[in-house]
């Protein structure tokens, strides 16, 4: 298939990329670096997405996260995290601790048995690449979003108000 | 016609709703309330006359044919429906006529009887609400119907008898009949639900259709059980013991629950099921034998009774076991016969002791009466008329009704010679002590109060018409059912007949067999004949009974005064046996009150306290260090929180796996 | 063709790296962060998983999750907030109002 090479390349690449910056999330010190890392590797799945030819996602991965909610957390941090000399230990490790890490590993060690023993699982659906390229892929998730799946939009959008409200009450100073 | 028998319930129904829902919290004026309350009555007699005379235009077979009245389907569930609906035929047509007849008159009366009273709009609302279910009761097609009826009245009179419920005697007496009907109810439902176990089914025509079906032994405790109900609601022994105590209630009530309409329910059920009875010839006697005990035994308590209204509640008692004593011989017709006259003069019988006692301001106590005929004189005459009809005198209703009963005792194939002699003796008590009440309270001179004396009137018009109307039904309501002996056709008998069928006549030859008396051949000699001669005899025997029993009273309370005080002190075990009503309500608080008490004491501190509270206690312990054990976990940090939620992963990627 | 399971590793590998840095980080922003980074880990399983099933139920799903993080991003971050205002700084293990 022409173009496989390119793909084999920049899946790759996006994939250390992604996989180096979330290391680099989790151990940063500073939370402004980490939070820049986790920028990076939001775009790197964007990539990712876009390989995969959900062209509607990647983007909207780039708006949302990687613009908005990581524009939010940056502002937090500004506003709470001034005392960054502070000394303090990263991590305070504890008997817990230690067995999170080995149940996180367990955790990936069964994603990665389960991955290679099993098939991927589900029915057939209707959308192939053909018939998404012949109608475009953007304009297909808008159909369904403002078809099929319109009560879930309406009700992702009251959830996002209440979130809005909610937001401003908890943050809001006591008088 | 006949399809507008579902209106006869509604009246009062209606009635109720309106005294009762709006009564009180529009402050609805007397006249308002006593207007809706007859009204709703006097409709509903109309609907009963009319019905009535649209069963008399068929001809007699399809009488008892035609289709019920199904308004709608009530429970559905399963193999059980039952629907609400109403059955027209002769017996539930004499029954609505009989009660909404004399609750009409009964209602009018009260009017005049409770004008003084504060609870004037509840107490017409209850005695509406009652008639309701009175007719519910009577009108029923089926089993449950009829319960609903059954439990309804009980209510009504709980309600009724502790009326004045801010005094302590009308209220323990409420609860008394309440608790003792409750006994009685036990084995009205049990029998219920053994039909329906049995049968599948709960509307009378399919039970009685299916009747056959049953096993004999199924039938008899059926039977049984449903007659155990009728004992409660019709107070027959062992459980009248709630009838007496039921007099707390206003005088109105008295006549109308308590002697005209609610405790004949019991006589009825037993005649609406007579197709099981006939079935069961042990429940056949047990309910005669019953009957013919409880009515002597009664009229012995009344003999040396002193309250007004006691003595006509043992009288109520006893005739309502005449009335058992008729359809437990099979004589169906005429036990509903009784029922019937028996409303009419036991109804103004009751309303003559409320006339005295708005006259005496309450006075019940009958030694300090007297002479009372000359104060009141319409009262007077018209209770006199009453108590001729229950002492037997011929020409009155009761003694053709009376007759009827003890002649089927004696003849019928169910009937025995000692059924007879004991309804016979009691007869003659029944007229003994009402002819007692009737001298001491209206003849010789007055012995009370003068002060009282001087207040006496007679009571206004809206009090005595219903009792002229009832008077003359006392001496005319016999006359629908004179015996073919007489001369008469017996109107009653014949159209009551598609009901029962007619086997009532055959029972000569049994009744020859059981007679013990020489006389009984040469009657058999004679025939067909003879046994009529033979009922003739009996007759004027019963007659000459009732005559020496007035006789008797008359002698020992006008002509010697005396004489009774000097009999109570010559034999005085007997006379305060009598007088203390054989001591039954204390053997039954001994037998039954107290030991409940005492085994509740011991399961309250041997088994509450002793083994439940600590079984709970323990628990709760237990409960406790579980509880403190696992609070360890809760440590407040998100961190351990979100460990768990990864631990829940990673065992449920497990099962995936 | 890049096989399927090359994009559920990578997903793998990602969501785990979240999970040790939720289990492990003091600072209550950076565990924010490492949710974000698991919800987008899982998020690439999906459209993997609808690219090769032929379906758009996937993407749909992905889309209706990033406003559920969105809202959280606004609520959550609120309450950081909120907590330094109490605290005079977010780190996990110095606050256990979480019990009883």
């Amino acid at each position: 298939m022409e173009g496989s090479l390119f793909q084999w390349i920049v899946f790759f690449a996006m994939a250390f990329l992604a996989i180096f910056c979330a290391l680099m999330v989790v151990t940063r010190r500073n939370p402004i670096h980490s939070a820049v890392f986790l920028i990076v590797n939001f775009f790197a799945i964007a990539v990712i997405y876009l390989l995969l030819g959900s062209q509607f996602i990647a983007i909207a991965q780039v708006m949302v996260y990687a613009g908005a909610i990581m524009m939010l957390v940056v502002f937090t941090i500004m506003l709470i995290s001034v005392e960054e000399a502070r000394r303090v230990p990263m991590v305070r490790l504890s008997a817990g601790k230690v067995f999170g890490v080995i149940l996180a590993i367990l955790l990936f060690v069964e994603l990665l048995y389960g991955l290679m023993v099993k098939a991927l699982p589900g029915k057939v659906g209707p959308f192939t690449p053909e018939r998404l390229q012949a109608v475009g892929p953007v304009r297909t998730v808008g159909g369904l979003l403002m078809s099929k799946y319109l009560l879930a939009f309406e009700l992702a959008s009251v959830v996002l108000l209440i979130g809005i409200i909610g937001a401003v009450i908890l943050a809001k100073k006591e008088r | 016609m006949t399809d507008y028998v579902w209106l006869i319930p509604l009246f009062p129904a209606l009635g109720f709703l309106i005294n009762g829902l709006i009564g009180r919290w529009w402050r609805l004026n007397k006249t308002f309330v006593s207007w809706v309350a007859c009204s709703a009555l006097g409709l509903s007699f109309l609907f009963s006359i009319l019905v009535f005379i649209g069963l008399l235009r068929l001809p007699p077979e399809s009488r008892v044919a035609i289709p019920d009245k199904v308004l709608f389907d009530w429970i559905v569930s399963g193999g059980l429906k039952t629907v609400i609906g109403y059955k027209v035929d002769p017996l539930s047509i004499v029954m609505a006529l009989v009660v909404t007849g004399v609750s009409f008159f009964i209602h009018v009366y009260s009017v005049g009887y409770m004008h003084e009273d504060p609870g004037f709009t509840r107490y017409f609302s209850y005695l509406n609400l009652f008639v309701f279910m009175m007719l519910n009761l009577v009108l029923a097609n089926n089993f449950l119907l009829m319960f609903v009826g059954w439990e309804g009245v009980g209510l009504c009179s709980y309600l009724l008898i502790g009326f004045w419920f801010e005094r302590d005697a009308p209220a323990n007496a409420g609860k008394k009949a309440f608790v003792v009907n409750r006994i009685g109810d036990f084995g009205f439902l049990l029998g219920m639900f053994l039909i329906f176990s049995k049968l599948g089914t709960l509307t009378f025509d399919g039970v009685f259709s299916k009747a056959h079906l049953l096993d004999p032994v199924t039938v008899t405790l059926i039977t049984l059980l449903l007659f155990t109900g009728a004992t409660g609601k019709s107070a027959q022994l062992p459980l009248y013991v709630w009838l007496p105590d039921a007099m707390e209630g206003p005088t109105p009530v008295s006549s109308l629950i308590h002697a005209a309409t609610m405790v004949t329910a019991g006589v009825y059920m037993v005649a609406r099921c007579h197709v099981l009875y006939e079935m069961a010839p042990l429940s056949m006697a047990v309910v005669a034998t019953v009957g013919a005990l409880t009515a002597m035994y009664a009229a012995s308590m009344a003999l040396v009774q002193v309250d007004f209204k006691r003595i006509l509640a043992y009288s109520t008692i006893s005739q309502l076991g005449y009335m058992f004593l008729a359809v437990g011989v099979g004589a169906f017709s005429a036990g509903i016969f009784h029922l019937m006259t028996h409303a009419f003069f036991k109804g103004l019988l009751f309303l003559g002791a409320g006339s005295v006692m708005h006259a005496l301001a309450g006075e019940l106590d009958i030694r300090k009466m007297g002479a009372l005929r000359k104060k009141m004189p319409v009262t007077f005459w018209t209770f006199l008329l009453a108590t001729l009809a229950i002492a037997g005198v011929p020409g009155f209703s009761g003694f053709f009704s009376k007759d009827e009963i003890l002649w089927n005792a004696f003849s019928s194939p169910q009937g025995h010679f000692l059924l007879w002699l004991i309804g016979f003796i009691t007869a003659g008590m029944t007229a003994f002590y009402m002819f007692r009440l009737c001298f001491m309270a209206f003849c010789g001179d007055y012995r009370g109060d003068k002060e009282v004396w001087h207040h006496a009137h007679e009571s206004p018009p809206v009090m005595t018409v219903p009792m002229v109307v009832l008077a003359v039904l006392s001496v005319i309501g016999g006359y629908v059912g004179v015996p073919a002996i007489l001369g008469g056709a017996n109107h009653f008998h014949h159209f009551l007949a598609p009901v029962f069928g007619v086997h009532e006549g055959g029972g000569h030859e049994a009744a020859l067999r059981l007679l013990p008396l020489a006389w009984a051949g040469e009657a058999a000699g004679e025939g067909g004949h003879g046994s009529a001669a033979l009922e003739l005899f009996m007759m004027v025997l019963s007659v000459v009974m009732a005559f020496a029993g007035i006789y008797l009273a008359y002698a020992l309370y006008l002509k010697r005064p005396d004489l009774p005080k000097a009999l109570a002190q010559g034999y005085p075990r007997a006379y305060r046996v009598l007088f203390n009503k054989y001591y039954v309500d204390e053997i039954y608080q001994f037998l039954f009150v107290d030991s409940c008490k005492r085994l509740g004491t011991i399961l309250w501190r041997q088994f509450d306290e002793a083994v439940v509270d600590r079984t709970v206690n323990l628990v709760a312990a237990v409960m406790r260090v579980l509880g403190g054990g696992l609070r360890l976990l809760q440590t407040g940090f998100v961190q351990d929180y979100a460990l768990g939620i990864i631990l829940g992963a990673v065992i449920v990627m497990l099962f995936l796996l | 063709m890049i096989p399927p399971a090359l994009y559920l590793a990578l997903s793998a590998v990602i969501f785990t790296i979240g999970v040790i840095g939720v289990l492990l980080r003091r600072d209550a922003i950076v565990i924010f962060m490492c949710i974000e980074m698991m919800l987008s880990a899982v998020g690439i399983t999906l459209i993997a998983a609808s690219r090769y099933l032929h379906s758009m139920d996937g993407v749909i799903f992905v889309f209706l999750a990033m406003t559920v993080a969105a809202a959280e991003a606004a609520v959550g971050l609120a309450i950081f907030v909120l907590l330094h205002r109490i605290y005079k700084g977010v780190k996990v293990d110095e606050i256990n109002l979480m019990k009883w």
